[in-house]
């Protein structure tokens, strides 16, 4: 399934939403980019796509992270060093009962999280809904996303809160980091703030404090926005 | 068997900041050195090149300028009887890798010590009773003066280009400067670059509130300058890429931007990168370093023979080596005696956000490292009257961000949803028109808070891991409290539509997920003698005379400022000695 019959069949109000939203015009990047995920499988892409669209919905004014670009950032990610868990100290043995703010202390690499988690996410709304995350109504998608994040959901494998917060830091980064890792398309997140991207300089400014800077953002690949 | 390479005069552990000081005296001086690195070869072109730097994903989030915590980490536990779990992921601290070390993507805040700090228990014991000092706090003063040190304090600033206005020259307090800051023989080498907005709000406030405000000594030059070693650093454009990232601008003082260059060509000086030092060895006395084990890239062991060794790895790793190395004494919490890994200390930082109307424009992505931002020093140190107060130390208090990283450094207000609808509305009301203010305290010393080999984890080569046993203490939580309460009052005469502050509070345990600061310090103290330290005011090993241990791991405890100034000049101070002393007649420069 490509994402735009994702979002025109699983998730209709989202998607139609997208197109309308004031301040964020649908870009061809939204409607031509067909990305087909390397790491994710069908199944498991169709939840990246549900779940982002709830953690930063296209509803309302600005951009949403699925029209950002935000999936294929996290499956790209998965196949990054970073999604094989190259940046984290995983060696054993993995303590069970170590307070929390001692930090992470499970085995799992990132990629190793989505997979875990996105099944037993469905496996739970299988047993309360008796469907995937995905063909939940939004609303309930919001209240069982809302309970991944409390912990208030009980999962086998990771914990439910482990795998809410990776998905939610990984939505935020491919929302705000540079085009060039496959989120925030069109630097659509950083135009929505204010952001002026990879510009960097500020030499004329150093003498205007307080005074609104007037340009735009640009990528680190050079791209204006226009 | 190890690979014996040819001996040399000197061998250096670490070439970030206190490396190059020391090669470069070192090498001065005639010897023959080579340094070991752990981490690549960096410089300002190609790894620091704009726009590839500007890249917060890369470098500000997944940190590739840091060292990798899978090959190597620390454990951490919060008391003598609790299980260390190892810090599997960055949050609390970020260690240096590579050429440079920390000291190329650090924010360039370069200050001194306070005199006070230096002499801290007698100044406190003097100024408020004994008693007043908690059994358990085991601070002590260090064996230098800011007398002695403060000639290499300049030199040091001078190398840097430090912009800033002096507060206190010759003992005259100056308007525009820091009146709290010890005695200065010099001005600082370049002017302070104007303040930024949050800045200028900060520093209206302060005034207010009858403070005197200045501009934070910034190692971020203001404008083109020439050290004195020849070497030039521009100024400095505000990109708001300091913290995390390596300079593109050559603004930044980094070993790369004020020693490196004319190191390069020396023919008496070899660099290994990726070369990762396992062993200082000894020789069967146990008094003379006979050199140092470490493994190359291809993962060969190699011995590399020295006449002199010098430890100028970050702080957590000196006192690892020192560890891993047997060398001195591990220090025992339960009896208080050893001294490798005593008094490990670290600093606590709190934050007060200011969300503005949407008419005030902060522009956050306007920033650097230290220019541009103001502090106030009423608050730290010993600079206030301690008396009522039932606590010692004190924070610095600042105004100006180091850039507007989105995914870092987003800024939205307490209630805030952290996803959906609200969450995207909120970034965009407050991005643009949010500002933090920060303090940075002081924490003391303790008997139970120290640093030890750890029992089960072990780096890519199989070494124990360094285990960290930290927590607050009652006087920090106190302490905070106060400068919070200071801050909070300047934030209130900013006049924002709304506050935030965060801060440990009694019963907030360390908490190693978020980031605070990585200004770790001891575990390798410095001291008047044998059984209260491990170098002496030379930073010379009382164990093994030919053995010198530089950087924050010398503090016996933690001040309110930004260690690099004071690691600096305590190098410098020693290299001088080293060089008009040591090198003439080796053997230890203070009798035990």
């Amino acid at each position: 399934m490509d994402r735009r019959k994702f979002l025109l069949g699983a998730a209709p109000a989202v998607g139609l939403a997208s197109l309308v939203s004031a301040g964020c015009k649908p870009s061809s990047g939204t409607q031509g980019h067909a990305y087909t995920p390397t790491y994710f499988r069908p199944g498991e892409w169709d939840f990246v796509l549900a779940a982002v669209s709830r953690l930063i919905p296209s509803a309302g004014a600005g951009p949403g992270g699925v029209d950002a670009g935000v999936p294929e950032f996290i499956d790209r990610q998965m196949e990054l060093p970073y999604g094989h868990g190259a940046y984290f100290y995983l060696k054993g043995p993995f303590l069970e009962n170590s307070p929390p703010t001692l930090g992470y202390q499970l085995r799992y690499t990132p990629r190793e999280i989505y997979r875990l988690g996105i099944a037993a996410a469905n496996s739970a709304t299988q047993k309360s809904h008796a469907k995937d995350f995905p063909q939940l109504s939004a609303p309930d998608q919001d209240r069982f996303l809302a309970a991944m994040e409390k912990g208030a959901a009980t999962f086998a494998t990771v914990p439910a809160a482990v795998f809410f917060g990776q998905l939610l830091t990984n939505t935020k980064e491919g929302y705000f980091s540079d085009p060039l890792y496959g989120g925030n398309r069109g630097m659509v997140a950083w135009k929505w703030i204010g952001f002026p991207g990879a510009r960097a300089d500020f030499t004329d400014w150093i003498d205007q404090a307080g005074r609104r800077y007037p340009y735009g953002a640009v990528s680190i690949s050079g791209a204006t926005d226009g | 068997m190890a690979e014996r390479k040819k001996s040399v005069d000197a061998v250096i552990i670490g070439y970030g900041w206190t490396g190059a000081v020391l090669a470069k005296t070192l090498t001065d001086a005639g010897l023959s050195v080579v340094a070991l690195e752990r981490g690549p070869a960096r410089d300002t072109s190609p790894d620091f090149e704009f726009p590839r730097i500007v890249d917060e994903l890369k470098y500000g989030v997944r940190g590739d300028l840091w060292q990798p915590l899978a090959n190597e980490t620390v454990t951490v536990r919060h008391g003598l009887n609790d299980v260390a779990a190892p810090y599997r992921k960055y949050g609390s601290f970020v260690l240096g890798n590579g050429v440079g070390g920390a000291g190329v993507h650090w924010n360039g805040q370069l200050w001194r010590a306070s005199p006070e700090d230096l002499n801290l228990r007698s100044r406190i014991e003097e100024r408020y009773g004994k008693k007043f000092i908690p059994p358990d706090m085991t601070i002590q003063d260090y064996p230098v003066t800011f007398g002695e040190l403060e000639p290499h304090f300049d030199h040091f600033e001078k190398v840097c280009g430090v912009s800033g206005i002096a507060g206190n020259l010759r003992g005259q307090i100056k308007p525009g400067g820091n009146p709290f800051e010890g005695p200065r023989s010099d001005e600082f080498p370049t002017p302070p670059l104007p303040a930024i907005y949050s800045a200028q709000l900060f520093e209206k406030a302060a005034a207010e509130l009858g403070y005197k405000s200045f501009p934070l000594p910034a190692a971020n030059s203001s404008i083109a300058y020439t050290n004195p070693y020849g070497v030039r650093l521009g100024p400095c454009n505000l990109c708001g890429f300091c913290e995390r990232f390596g300079c593109f601008l050559y603004s930044k003082a980094s070993p790369q931007t004020t020693i490196l260059p004319i190191l390069a060509d020396r023919s008496n000086l070899e660099v290994r990168t990726n070369s990762y030092v396992t062993k200082i060895l000894l020789d069967n006395t146990g008094k003379i370093a006979t050199g140092v084990l470490y493994v190359d890239d291809s993962g060969r062991e190699i011995e590399q023979p020295a006449s002199l060794v010098i430890l100028s790895a970050f702080q957590m790793h000196n006192v690892r080596l020192l560890l891993l190395s047997k060398i001195g004494t591990a220090y025992d919490p339960v009896s208080g005696k050893g001294v490798v890994g005593k008094n490990y200390a670290y600093q606590m930082c709190a934050e007060t956000a200011a969300y503005f109307s949407e008419d005030v424009e902060i522009n956050p992505f306007i920033g650097a490292g230290a220019a541009g931002q103001r502090v106030i020093d009423e608050f730290n140190s010993d600079h206030f009257d301690h008396s009522q107060l039932g606590f010692i130390g004190g924070s610095l208090i600042y105004a100006g961000a180091t850039g507007g990283r989105p995914i870092d450094q987003m800024m939205v207000p307490p209630g805030t949803p952290a996803w959906g609808e609200g969450w995207k509305a909120a970034i965009r009301k407050h991005y643009r028109h949010s500002a933090p203010m920060g303090t940075q305290g002081s924490v003391m010393s303790y008997r139970d808070r120290y640093l030890s080999l750890d029992p089960t984890y072990t780096d890519s080569h199989g070494l124990p891991l360094l285990r960290m046993t930290f927590d607050w203490h009652a006087n920090e939580y106190k302490m905070a409290a106060y400068s919070v309460s200071k801050m909070e009052e300047i934030v209130r005469a900013m006049k924002p539509e709304k506050q935030a502050t965060i801060v440990m509070r009694p019963g907030n345990p360390y908490d190693v997920r978020f980031y605070q600061s990585t200004h770790t310090t001891g575990g390798a103290i410095m001291g008047s003698n044998p059984s209260n330290s491990v170098i002496n005011r030379y930073s010379q090993s009382w164990d093994v005379s030919n053995l010198f241990v530089y950087g924050a791991s010398a503090f016996p405890q933690n001040i309110g400022y930004n260690p690099t100034g004071l690691l600096a000049g305590l190098a410098y101070f020693s290299a001088a000695k080293l060089r008009d002393t040591y090198l003439k007649s080796p053997g230890p420069l203070v009798q035990a």
